[in-house]
């Protein structure tokens, strides 16, 4: 044999092993699932044990490393210890929750407790539809670990229930609370003599302004341009009241061509139009964007309250970052200016299959004690959907003007939850149509079309899911 | 010596068999069976939908759209590195011919083959992110430089016109210093004396590589042509890391296609499988195609 055959066969191996297909699926269907039920953990319910933990049953919590870090949970560990002293806990962190678990949730042992969060998070509409993940009702009713009278549901923030509850069953505790608004550095605008505007026109007034001084007034994440569908929802609902949330989420024909998001579109089309957005935003991705803001490049920027955190290494010295509501479009506003969108984030669940799915719900009876809560907020200056867990806490700048906005916007505050229903629509195809609208390829109308289209085809596609909410 | 040959070939060959077949061709048969099912990837039951999920697939205009960027890669990719890492393998081994005698590469040879080499000593992922900077549309090295020159600044992965593009330069950009080395590796092995006849004949250097090298060193370029065509019909990593098939999939590939179906925004594993047996299916058709297109008379040395 020479050389060259050596070569051709070498092609010919690399034929049979090159393409990644099969690689897919490393993992077959057919094996466990089922019998494994005979080996969870029950206790006796009490007073004392309201959700019938067995106290030496060992405990799996599975953490998303991502922006909180996992120290956090160690800390809401060592809690349930202190609760259940003979049961062990195997804690581990990961950053890939889907290429990690999707083995053991297919072999019927999942772990007890999975936080279901960033780019590997396994898409929500999947897991309840295959009915792998607990209800966790038995927790919303039993009583607060640390606020006597209460129970753990009256303990919690408006919304935080609906926003895990897929057809009226509550299963995902989203932790966290976070608000979506407009973000500015207060020093700059002090620094300039700008004012924050409360109507869109004299926004765009400012933005003139702006622009006139050598700085951008806007900047976004064109990779993730979906961080921009935000402000311009949240102006439509300002605008036409919550019932285009509820018709967005409940794919309603149309939903996406309402008078009110028709109103939104060309409001914020104005931006585009009047080249309001810094130069090369379309080719800059959320951290590239985040930083040409911090650096002052821009004066805007859409993003939830994480932000201050996941800027916290590049943000200057005293830039004091403040988020507002979006302007209102006008005085027939049916929500007032302060209304913003504040919703629960950061996903819990307990897998139906867990081992020990009692101590999987006590567990989050313990992330939901006031104790726990504030220590969560010390720990990673982000609040949690526990009311009035910041008291006695110093904030950081940018999450006191958070906490002041949610306070502002009260019983007026919104949310939509279409992203949590069909996490395709919104990373995809609401994503792609941003991309266009706001780099200016397309005008709004067009830009609503698309998202129509990609809402009709979720609508359309009889292997998802469907969930409604009522208004 | 002959009675021990049979435990030793059986020692060597039994574990990567048995790997290769646990690990390599028991996933593909799964992948099979899972394409014929509607499996949702996070419970173990599935229900078997026969070739529905092959059907909806020929109806999937997003597929059409990444199978197309795929073409694209498929009929430049392998041209444009064969071609440059010809032209390079040929500069650094006969290039240089002024005032000295015998069949010798430009000035510098060994440092340019080193240069060449860097990106394959890389990780993909490491390029993609090097190149993600360069071509930041703000600080980018390449706008930087054009707006030295005066030149206009594009926002290249931000605009689906050059989006697509920007990410198959960089994929002929990692791939041509391997087959610099590659052909050069082969070049060595052509007889001198071949080169020196031509070069008393008075053949230029175009002829020489035309008329000469290339047909010498056939059997090394179809090979390259066959891992190439591969490497085209996947290109998900750089993809992937650079621009996630954005704007607009303006620069999807089917790679990414099958993975945002199972890992991404939703878990069709059902679905993402059927890709993935076309992909199988399109790479060995592809694998073959080449093959056949390439063959040639073998020339032997002596």
């Amino acid at each position: 044999m020479n050389r060259r055959d050596i070569l051709r066969r070498t092609a010919a191996a690399g034929l049979l092993a090159t393409p990644a297909a099969g690689l897919l699926a490393g993992c077959a269907t057919g094996g466990g699932g089922g019998d494994s039920d005979a080996e969870t953990y029950k206790g006796t319910k009490s007073d004392q044990n309201p959700l019938g933990v067995k106290e030496d049953a060992p405990l799996e919590v599975v953490i998303f490393n991502g922006g909180f870090g996992e120290e956090y949970a160690k800390s809401h560990e060592a809690m349930y210890k202190e609760k259940y002293p003979k049961a062990e806990i195997k804690h581990s962190a990961t950053q890939e929750i889907n290429k990690t678990l999707q083995p053991r949730f297919v072999d019927g042992t999942p772990p007890d407790v999975v936080n279901n969060s960033g780019a590997g998070q396994i898409d929500f509409n999947g897991l309840v539809s295959q009915n792998a993940i607990a209800d966790l009702g038995d927790v919303l009713n039993a009583p607060s670990l640390d606020i006597p009278g209460k129970t753990v549901k009256d303990t919690l923030l408006p919304g935080a229930v609906e926003v895990g509850s897929y057809d009226g069953r509550f299963l995902v505790l989203n932790y966290t609370y976070t608000a979506y608004g407009i973000w500015h550095s207060t020093k700059l605008f002090g620094d300039r003599g700008w004012q924050y505007a409360k109507t869109w026109d004299e926004h765009i007034a400012l933005c003139r302004q702006i622009k006139a001084a050598g700085i951008a007034p806007w900047t976004y994440a064109g990779k993730h341009p979906r961080y921009m569908s935000w402000p311009l929802i949240a102006t439509a609902i300002k605008f036409g009241g919550p019932s285009v949330a509820t018709a967005i989420d409940n794919l309603e024909p149309n939903a996406w061509k309402s008078d009110a998001m028709k109103a939104a579109a060309d409001a914020w089309h104005q931006i585009v139009k009047d080249k309001y957005i810094l130069d090369g935003s379309p080719g800059l991705d959320h951290v590239q964007s985040q930083t040409a803001w911090c650096q002052g490049k821009a004066a805007f920027i859409s993003c939830g309250s994480w932000l201050e955190s996941e800027q916290k290494k590049v943000t200057p010295e005293g830039f004091n970052m403040t988020v507002q509501p979006t302007p209102s479009l006008g005085s027939s506003d049916k929500l007032p200016y302060e209304a913003i969108r504040g919703t629960a984030g950061e996903p819990f669940m307990v897998p139906a299959k867990a081992k020990n799915l009692p101590g999987g719900l006590e567990y989050f009876r313990v992330m939901l004690s006031k104790k726990g809560a504030q220590d969560f907020t010390r720990k990673v200056a982000s609040l949690t959907i526990v009311a009035g867990s910041t008291e006695g806490i110093e904030l950081p700048f940018g999450l006191d003007t958070v906490v002041k906005a949610l306070d502002a916007s009260g019983s007026n505050g919104f949310n939509w939850v279409y992203n949590n229903y069909y996490r395709k629509l919104e990373r995809e195809l609401v994503d792609a149509a941003c991309g266009e609208f706001f780099s200016g390829r397309i005008g709004p109308a067009e830009f609503l079309d698309q998202c129509q289209r990609g809402a009709d085809s979720i609508a359309q596609d009889s292997s998802i899911k469907k969930y409604k909410r009522a208004a | 010596m002959r009675h021990g040959k049979y435990p030793l070939i059986v020692t060597f060959l039994v574990p990567p068999l048995l790997l290769y077949l646990v690990f390599v061709v028991s996933p593909y048969l799964q992948a099979f069976q899972i394409s014929t099912t509607d499996w949702l990837g996070y419970s173990a039951e599935a229900d078997p939908v026969g070739l529905a999920n092959f059907e909806a697939l020929l109806h999937d205009g997003r597929v059409w759209n990444a199978l197309k960027n795929n073409a694209w890669l498929l009929a430049v990719v392998p041209v444009l590195t064969i071609g440059l890492g010809l032209f390079f393998a040929t500069m650094l081994n006969m290039g240089g011919r002024k005032g000295r005698a015998g069949v010798t590469g430009v000035r510098g040879t060994a440092v340019y083959r080193m240069v060449y080499f860097f990106p394959q000593v890389l990780s993909v992922v490491i390029i993609a992110l090097l190149w993600k900077e360069v071509y930041h549309p703000n600080s980018g090295l390449l706008n930087g430089t054009l707006r030295a020159v005066g030149l206009p600044a594009p926002t290249w992965l931000g605009d689906p016109r050059t989006a697509f593009w920007c990410v198959l330069a960089v994929m002929v950009w990692a791939n041509v210093g391997f087959y610099v080395v590659l052909f050069g590796a082969a070049m060595s092995a052509i007889p001198r004396d071949i080169y020196e006849a031509v070069l008393l004949d008075g053949a230029s250097r175009w002829t020489t590589l035309r008329r000469v090298t290339i047909p010498l060193l056939w059997d090394t370029v179809q090979v390259a042509w066959i891992y190439l065509a591969i490497a085209a019909l996947d290109g998900f990593i750089l993809i992937q890391q650079m621009t996630n098939g954005g704007p607009n999939f303006s620069s999807d590939v089917i790679g990414l296609r099958m993975y945002e179906t199972a890992f991404g925004s939703e878990s069709k594993f059902g679905y993402a499988s059927a890709i993935g047996v076309v992909l199988f299916f399109l790479t060995l058709s592809v694998a073959v195609l080449a093959l056949r297109a390439a063959r040639r008379d073998r020339i032997e040395y002596s």
